[in-house]
């Protein structure tokens, strides 16, 4: 074989695990791009922030939507369907849950909001997404997520809708699961 | 690797080993061509007989003749069969057979690789098609094979399917690495980039596109097999990840792969309309431009297939703008043959029959692909018999038929006698109408609203159901006279000339017909 064929050959065969590499790749930088344009409906923990307490702000709704994963037999619920609130002050909410089985069980809710261009300026303090629940056999809770909505919320936007999904998680362990980890901006 | 051409000039002067070893251990691009085509048949076949078994479900409304389960096993074997196994190795049989011959070189630049490429195909759809005898089936997901259908209720036979799509991937590598080791190294002298057939420019471009895809495909299906057994969440939004993650790395793939089906045919195509038009073919160096501007897009539109899964709206907007630039270079191509044809003294031989037939009939499905490209249409449309009608208008008049037309164009070369002109006007006809009595109604009953991929339907989709049905069984029995064609063709016939048409251009057409067993041991003169 000619020396060039070699050197061709030899770019192409390099070529295939750097694609394949590549596809594994596109896994954080999809994450990555989506935190950075928060297009994913995917909040993260933000710190208390005086900045963005103004006394102007503007009505808007929140309205709370709760679903379970498939075989997630849980009660779960938001305490309020809908809550008034104004943008630039702090507000908390509580989800009710209660484990309906007769064994101990894990679960981890997943937020999304939409719109998702409101992600950005949905601030938590606090909410229970960012860790598990551990509940024992016929045991309830109200779960609590502290936020605010930024006065920066583009202003055609009057209705946001924070849902969570809850997953049941009890077979699991820990280190797949240390993925999920939401780290504080 | 010196070692395995040295070996050729040995062999120089003998034909081919007798019996079955020849095929087995064969390393002759002639013999791998034919072996490439006569499996994508089988494939073709089978494939079909799948899609028999939905359209005769889909004659009536109402649950007839599958039970649900099955039916879904059939959409997903259909679609995994004809991509995969019908027309990627018939681009792949074509390109063993013409390259080389087109370029003036001996052989394929690996033909050891060559031999175990296609060897290891076989056993990837062996595979594929046990699963149906397993316990849960066959895969039931759609041959895009979405997460966490595809991972979390899945059937057993996943895995197997996952193992066979990673033989396929590293066979289609395989040979597309060898086809551009060729094109790049084993041109005869003379023959410059800007003066290769379009074949092999859209072959090269194929290769690179395989190369750049296959691997990241590879990819999605090994993220599916750790989210299955290895306890990861890739795709599961219970440990972290994201179900929508898949459809982006599968799309990354997926849009790339229409292209790698469909540019090897404008190849194809582009030669039949030169020689039948008896003209220089219109604007060589833009038909290249377009292929590859068509390429280096197709990785920028994936997301046009995941408009409804809640985008932003720039994402939205830019995947849509992009996709409609796609239009451009495609009409540069649909232009450039109406051009060639334009006053040329044109004869309608079968190829030439497929070929236009391939024009007309290409565009429309292109036209669909436009209205599918428009954000707000496209949430009326997604995922109904439109984008069926589409995809298929696309694929079966598409690249089928610029496979099919590749084949009465050259089997006079490859076996050196002439098909029954005929018959082949017979099977294009047959052909021509089934397909759009099966597809062009899918239009309508999409733009009404009927889902894809249900095995029953409202009653108000009855009427047009049954006309597909019907036109599908005219397309699918006339594809048992194009076997009897071909037999028929390869045990005998008229004898062919060398240059076998009129109008022919190109080195494939100075070796003597039935092609040598070698050829262009010493390369060719190119004036």
């Amino acid at each position: 074989m000619k020396k060039e064929a070699k050197k061709t050959l030899i770019r192409l065969i390099v070529a295939v695990p750097l694609m394949f590499a590549f596809g594994f790749a596109l896994v954080p930088l999809y994450d990555v791009f989506c935190e950075i344009t928060g297009i994913n409906g995917k909040v993260f923990q933000s710190e208390h922030s005086e900045d963005l307490i103004t006394d102007d702000g503007r009505k808007i709704a929140l309205q709370f939507i709760s679903t379970n994963n498939e075989n997630m037999p849980w009660t779960f619920k938001p305490s309020e369907q809908v809550m008034k609130i104004e943008t630039g002050k702090y507000y908390g909410a509580t989800f009710y849950v209660k484990n309906t089985t007769n064994k101990k069980m894990t679960a981890q809710a997943v937020p999304s909001v939409a719109p998702s261009n409101a992600a950005a300026h949905l601030k938590k303090l606090e909410c229970f997404c960012f860790e598990q629940q551990e509940l024992l056999p016929g045991e309830e809770a109200l779960l609590p997520v502290r936020l605010l909505v930024s006065n920066e919320l583009p202003s055609n936007i009057k209705n946001i809708i924070l849902s969570y999904t809850i997953f049941d998680i009890t077979d699991y362990n820990d280190e797949v699961l240390a993925h999920n980890q939401m780290e504080i901006e | 690797m010196s070692a395995v051409i040295e070996n050729h000039h040995d062999e120089h002067d003998h034909g081919p080993a007798k019996g079955l070893t020849r095929w087995l251990f064969t390393t002759n691009h002639k013999d791998i061509g034919t072996l490439y085509l006569w499996f994508s048949f089988a494939m073709f076949l089978i494939g079909g007989a799948m899609a028999m078994v939905i359209r005769a479900e889909l004659f009536q409304p109402g649950m007839q003749i599958v039970e649900p389960e099955f039916y879904n096993q059939m959409i997903t074997l259909h679609g995994l069969i004809m991509i995969f196994g019908g027309v990627m190795p018939a681009f792949v049989g074509l390109a063993n057979w013409l390259v080389p011959m087109m370029i003036g070189a001996p052989d394929m630049a690996l033909p050891r690789m060559n031999n175990l490429s296609f060897w290891i195909l076989p056993f990837a759809f062996f595979i594929l098609l046990s699963s149906l005898f397993m316990e849960g089936g066959a895969p039931n997901f759609g041959w895009t094979f979405y997460a966490p259908l595809s991972t979390t209720y899945a059937p057993p036979s996943v895995t197997f399917f996952i193992f066979s799509v990673h033989i396929m991937g590293a066979s289609s590598i395989m040979g597309a690495i060898n086809v551009v080791v060729t094109i790049m190294n084993m041109r005869a002298p003379g023959v410059t980039l800007m003066k290769m057939p379009l074949f092999v420019w859209s072959w090269l471009i194929t290769a690179y596109l395989l190369i750049a895809v296959m691997p990241v495909l590879a990819g999605a299906v090994t993220m599916m097999l750790m989210d299955i057994h290895f306890g990861t969440s890739f795709f599961n939004a219970a440990g972290g990840g994201d179900p929508v993650l898949f459809q982006h790395i599968f799309w990354f793939f997926g849009h790339p792969e229409v292209y790698i089906m469909i540019l090897p045919a404008f190849g194809i195509v582009s030669h039949i309309i030169e020689t039948f038009s008896r003209k220089q073919l219109f604007g060589y160096s833009s038909m290249v431009w377009a292929m590859l501007s068509i390429a280096i897009l197709s990785f920028v539109v994936w997301a046009h297939h995941m408009f409804t899964v809640g985008l932003p709206l720039a994402a939205e907007i830019f995947f849509m703008w992009a996709t409609m630039l796609i239009a451009v270079p495609t009409g540069v191509k649909v232009f450039n043959w109406v051009a060639t044809m334009f006053r040329g003294s044109l004869t309608f031989e079968t190829p030439m029959l497929f070929a236009v037939a391939f024009v007309v009939l290409f565009t429309i499905g292109g036209l669909s692909g436009l209205m599918l490209a428009i954000v707000p249409a496209d949430f009326q449309y997604h995922d109904t018999y439109f984008v069926v009608a589409h995809f298929h208008y696309v694929l079966v008049p598409g690249a089928i038929f610029s496979i099919m037309a590749a084949v009465y164009y050259w089997i006079p070369k490859w076996s050196g006698n002439m098909y029954d002109e005929r018959l082949g006007k017979l099977h294009f006809w047959l052909s021509f109408i089934g397909v759009n009595v099966t597809f062009f109604p899918q239009h309508f009953i999409g733009l009404a609203g009927m889902p894809r991929r249900y095995p029953d339907y409202s009653l108000v989709f009855a009427d047009w159901n049954m006309v597909s049905s019907v036109g599908a069984f005219l397309f699918g029995f006339s594809q048992l006279l194009f076997l009897f064609i071909v037999i028929k063709t390869v045990m005998g016939g008229k004898k062919a000339t060398d240059r076998v048409w009129e109008g022919a251009k190109g080195l494939e057409w100075t070796v003597a017909s039935p092609a040598p067993y070698h050829t262009f041991s010493s390369p060719p003169k190119i004036d």
